[in-house]
């Protein structure tokens, strides 16, 4: 099978198939010893259950983020710096040509003086404008609900960037460092990238890197479709909103209050 | 209607300074495109905020006005006006050879133009972009067959004539919908998100083309010194006054549109008002270049008697279009998206700031190095195919326009 034809979550070869046992198991462990809180959720089977190697994603599942902004604070990071180190991206303050995964929105009503701040990221939309624009498809929606860019087929038009309402994504303006490639989330230059959910963490039963950071307990990953899982269980319970939901995309990403 | 003769451009010295000249810019726009594609887009003036930039204006007018300069064929054959069907074959050409420069300019600024082979195989059939990709190469394919029916000698070819110039138009309208609805389509953005943007710019065709097939007909005409009437470019220049307003009028549909929604006041007030380059490409480029002044031109007394006044509202109605694409274009990106309406915003990545916009020295060279393919394609057809009739005197086209007396032909015949 060529690159091309390659699905993103495909592995290539026994190797890599192998790899990702072994990174899985890495994984396991090192989240077990590092935050042992996190495992909490990630064991319990609801949210983010291992996938076997070649094993096809399952439609039922939609992964989302859940964002209670009441304990977010202005300044903190914390999930930024994650996702720079999980993906490998940098962006200097002032840059405009820099890549940006998430970051952090400083938001104030001019009229009451409330203050906020979020983190904002790809929202993972159900109904995405990206997967519509995009000519060749490579702009796509998994089958899970993740939105990525499948990189091989990327011709970097740029449409999906004129299209999303979230400001979402980046286009990689030149080469990026040997010491900030990964293999898990390539970014070419002359392509477009973005958050894709750390589908790679997803994929072996880990959450995304910025899930994991907060540290204030502001972010909670899982499948919105399974009513037991705790996010399921959260919006449930708690109102919840999505960024410009008059939009009808209907973004995986939530947020509890918004301004 | 007299019989039309038709031969190849004369001349060889002038042929091959204007081909060497044009060859010189093609090169400049070949290197500007390699040097921003080994260096990234980072070399360029664009950013993650404007993501479409100086190219893309010369391109979209390009492919705008590309399906505009085919209604030249399209109103003599399809139409049946008389003066205009002498005018098809240069109509037809041109237009295809103005689609191919746009193209061009699209295609290297890609991010990955190496890959166009997937953009040519791997279709999103809900991308307006992938259609895009069938109804511009369908217009080559549609265009020259219509070529062809006009060309050929063969009765049973040239009976194809209305049936193929009607396809051609029909398509060429689909086309620019197309074109239009890239932006009309976008509900994310501000500026956009307008259905009126299809008619617009189908409008916005008309009169570009019509600009850019005056302009070079004119050009050829007086280079080679052939035989053209006054009275025929008066003619044509009054409809280009009817297509120019038609545009304006769409345009200001367009705006007054969003101007009744309070939730678009502010992108308004920021285009429209902001004392902004946008601001005065709007009001001095479109409007008062690109509209008042050709209106004003083309229907005035000295129109009858000279040509000049029909070129300088040609090259007005070029000069205020370019205007108007680079206002759309970039002024839609600069004003930056709502994320949470009626909040002030702030973050690293530059929300809630207008973004700014310098085009770089590569990316002109490389819409200039398109306007060049698109020049060099016509007179290399011109030289080698029969496409310009030998004379194009009121008299030749049209009796009926010779007979108003309002003729002043240039030369006489050889």
């Amino acid at each position: 099978m060529s690159d091309r034809d390659r699905k993103p979550d495909a592995p290539t070869s026994e190797v890599d198939a192998a790899r990702r046992a072994f990174l899985r198991k890495i994984g396991a462990a090192s989240t077990l010893t590092l935050a042992p809180g996190v495992v909490l959720y990630t064991m319990e089977g609801t949210e983010a259950q291992a996938k076997k190697p070649g094993e096809p994603l399952d439609p039922k599942k939609r992964w989302g983020i859940v964002i209670d902004t009441t304990k977010c604070t202005s300044g903190c990071e914390v999930c930024v710096e994650a996702c720079k180190k999980e993906n490998g991206w940098e962006a200097k303050p002032g840059s405009r040509t820099d890549v940006q995964w998430i970051r952090k929105v400083d938001v104030k009503d001019p009229k009451t003086g409330f203050a906020m701040s979020l983190p904002v990221m790809c929202q993972h939309c159900a109904n995405p404008p990206c997967v519509d624009v995009c000519p060749t498809g490579a702009s796509m929606k998994r089958a899970d609900g993740i939105v990525r860019v499948n990189m091989h087929i990327c011709i970097g038009c740029r449409y999906c960037m004129m299209a999303c309402p979230y400001k979402a994504r980046s286009f990689v303006h030149e080469d990026i460092p040997e010491e900030r490639k990964r293999f898990h989330a390539p970014m070419g230059k002359g392509c477009v990238t973005s958050c894709d959910m750390c589908a790679h963490r997803v994929d072996v039963g880990r959450i995304p890197a910025c899930v994991e950071a907060c540290d204030k307990g502001a972010m909670i990953f899982g499948d919105l479709n399974d009513p037991t899982s705790e996010i399921a269980q959260y919006v449930a319970k708690f109102p919840t909103q999505q960024i410009r939901a008059d939009l009808g995309t209907d973004p995986g990403v939530r947020y509890a209050r918004l301004p | 209607m007299k019989h039309v003769h038709y031969s190849e451009l004369e001349g060889r010295v002038g042929y091959y300074v204007t081909l060497g000249i044009l060859g010189a810019l093609i090169a400049m726009g070949l290197l500007a495109a390699y040097y921003m594609e080994h260096h990234g887009h980072v070399v360029t003036g664009m950013t993650n905020e404007i993501v479409w930039g100086m190219p893309h204006v010369f391109a979209v007018f390009l492919i705008i006005a590309a399906s505009g300069i085919l209604n030249v064929a399209s109103i003599g054959s399809v139409f049946n006006k008389t003066a205009y069907k002498p005018l098809g074959r240069l109509s037809s050409v041109l237009a295809v050879a103005v689609l191919a420069g746009g193209l061009t300019i699209l295609v290297l600024d890609l991010g990955r133009p190496d890959r166009l082979i997937i953009a040519m195989t791997h279709y999103n059939f809900k991308s307006i972009f992938a259609w895009n990709i069938y109804l511009y190469n369908g217009f080559f394919a549609v265009v020259l067959i219509y070529l062809y029916t006009q060309m050929s000698r063969m009765w049973y070819v040239q009976r194809y004539k209305k049936a193929a110039g009607t396809l051609a138009f029909l398509w060429r309208l689909i086309l620019t919908t197309g074109t239009g609805s890239i932006f009309g389509w976008l509900v994310a953005r501000q500026a956009y998100d307008l259905a009126v943007y299809a008619p617009m710019f189908i409008a916005l065709s008309f009169s570009f083309g019509m600009a850019i097939f005056l302009l070079v007909m004119i050009s050829i005409y007086k280079a080679v010194e052939r035989p053209l009437g006054t009275g025929l470019v008066n003619r044509m220049g009054r409809l280009l006054g009817v297509f120019v307003a038609a545009a304006a009028y769409f345009v200001a549909i367009a705006h007054l549109t969003n101007l009744y929604a309070a939730e678009h006041w502010g992108v308004e007030r920021f285009l429209l008002f902001g004392g902004n380059v946008y601001t005065f490409l709007f009001w001095v480029g479109f409007v008062l270049i690109g509209t008042v002044l050709p209106l004003f031109l083309v229907f005035s007394r000295s129109a009858r008697t000279s040509m000049k006044p029909v070129v300088i509202a040609s090259l007005a109605v070029i000069v205020g279009g370019f205007s108007l694409v680079y206002f759309i274009i970039i002024g839609g990106q600069a004003y930056p998206l709502v994320l949470f309406p009626g909040k002030e915003v702030s973050s690293s990545f530059h929300e809630g700031v207008i973004n700014p916009y310098s085009p770089s020295f590569p990316e002109i060279m490389l819409g200039i190095g398109g306007v060049a393919l698109a020049l060099a394609i016509t007179v290399f057809a011109t030289k080698v195919l029969r496409l310009l009739p030998n004379s194009l005197a009121d008299a030749d086209v049209d009796p009926h326009l010779a007979s108003k007396g309002e003729v002043v032909e240039l030369k006489k015949a050889a």
